[in-house]
């Protein structure tokens, strides 16, 4: 029997914290914070004189000023930092307009797109953000400047949400699904629907039409993905393709998307997860840089 | 930058694109906010600090209603937005 047999949420993934210990923040000239407030998650970001220093990922709870104090009070106790150290904060995501302390908001497109170029490098032109509860495809330059952008957030279908939800449905930890997505003889057609509460209802009806746990989860990350490439086809996809938020580590909705697309997704050794962050710290990095030199 | 606004659901993809770099430069001074009936657009700066025109944000999941009136059933052409917005730099998906 496996250790959450008995607990409700098999929809919980690990929240993480990272401090590159080989840095000294009591050193660096500008020291730039982000805060991506989702819907679903928050992350804390600071960079030291441009270059990733650390980060924090945690559930977002019922406030979004509660929630970003949490998430970047976590990070700087890990760092023995003061929120004084920071000398620019950068608000991001769904509730970046209710962060009380950050000196400037900026919208969760381009802060991805400029998180995105730090994580996998300037030739990232596509990227693709499966977020808690929205998805936004997103085209950007060599620098990480935004061109084209289209994003859906009208409902939770082909979201970390409704895998959330799925996860429930099964009693099956949400880490596992990607995997067991592949534990099949044959590959299912995707689910039908397209709404996250139909979908459900699909899902149990497939079970009890002798489908196993992991043929549905195929067809549920069939779904997802057949959902995503249709908007990703909307803007095109130009190479190198990345992807960023919770989804990114479910392979069993990635290697679906790469096979749709016919196109490999660039792998890199950073959280999925913080790339809005990241982008608002390194946004934050650049507007202090340009403080310092206009006083 | 091309900004799409809107949304995919189990109807339909329904998308307002707006071409930001022909917004920025806008020769008839924003005419679409004042066309929109709905009052859809907003002058907003964008990320990078230029002035651009974007739908408000109450509107982007309510397209296919809230550009209803201005939609007729078999013809979509003379939209009263794309028509104000001289440069060319609006179009709608449906």
């Amino acid at each position: 029997m496996s250790m959450l047999e008995n607990d409700k949420d098999y929809w919980r993934w690990q929240e993480s914290c990272w401090i590159d210990e080989r840095r000294d923040w009591r050193t660096a000239r500008i020291v730039s914070a982000g805060i991506d407030i989702g819907s679903v998650s928050s992350q804390a970001v600071v960079c030291v004189d441009g270059e990733l220093y650390g980060y924090h990922s945690m559930r977002t709870g019922g406030s979004s000023p509660d929630s970003a104090r949490k998430v970047i009070d976590a990070l700087l106790a890990r760092s023995g930092m003061a929120i004084e150290n920071l000398h620019y904060l950068v608000g991001t995501g769904y509730g970046r307009i209710n962060i009380p302390f950050a000196h400037k908001t900026l919208t969760e497109i381009a802060c991805h797109a400029r998180g995105a170029n730090y994580m996998a490098g300037p030739s990232v032109r596509t990227l693709l953000d499966m977020g808690g509860q929205d998805c936004k495809v997103i085209r950007c330059d060599e620098r990480g400047k935004v061109e084209r952008f289209l994003m859906n957030d009208k409902c939770a279908a082909g979201t970390g949400r409704g895998m959330e939800v799925i996860a429930d449905l099964l009693k099956i930890p949400v880490v596992e699904l990607g995997e067991r997505s592949f534990a099949i003889d044959a590959e299912p057609p995707a689910v039908s629907s397209i709404c996250v509460v139909f979908a459900r209802s699909e899902a149990l009806g497939l079970i009890k039409a002798g489908y196993t746990k992991n043929k549905v989860i195929a067809a549920y990350c069939q779904a997802m993905a057949e959902r995503v490439v249709s908007l990703i086809k909307r803007i095109g996809v130009e190479q190198e393709f990345f992807i960023t938020g919770g989804i990114a580590k479910n392979s069993g909705v990635v290697k679906r998307i790469e096979r749709l697309l016919g196109v490999e997704s660039i792998h890199t050794k950073y959280d999925s997860q913080i790339a809005g962050a990241l982008g608002a710290a390194l946004f934050g990095h650049t507007l202090m840089q340009k403080q310092t030199k206009e006083s | 930058m091309i900004a799409n606004y809107g949304y995919q659901d189990g109807t339909g993809e329904y998308y307002i694109a707006i071409d930001t770099a022909h917004c920025a430069e806008c020769p008839v001074d924003h005419a679409c906010v004042k066309a929109c009936p709905q009052q859809m657009f907003e002058i907003v700066e964008d990320d990078y600090g230029d002035s651009m025109s974007w739908i408000k944000e109450e509107h982007r999941c309510l397209l296919i209603d809230d550009c209803a009136s201005c939609k007729k059933v078999s013809d979509h052409t003379g939209l009263p937005c794309v028509v104000a917005c001289t440069a060319g730099a609006i179009e709608h998906s449906w």
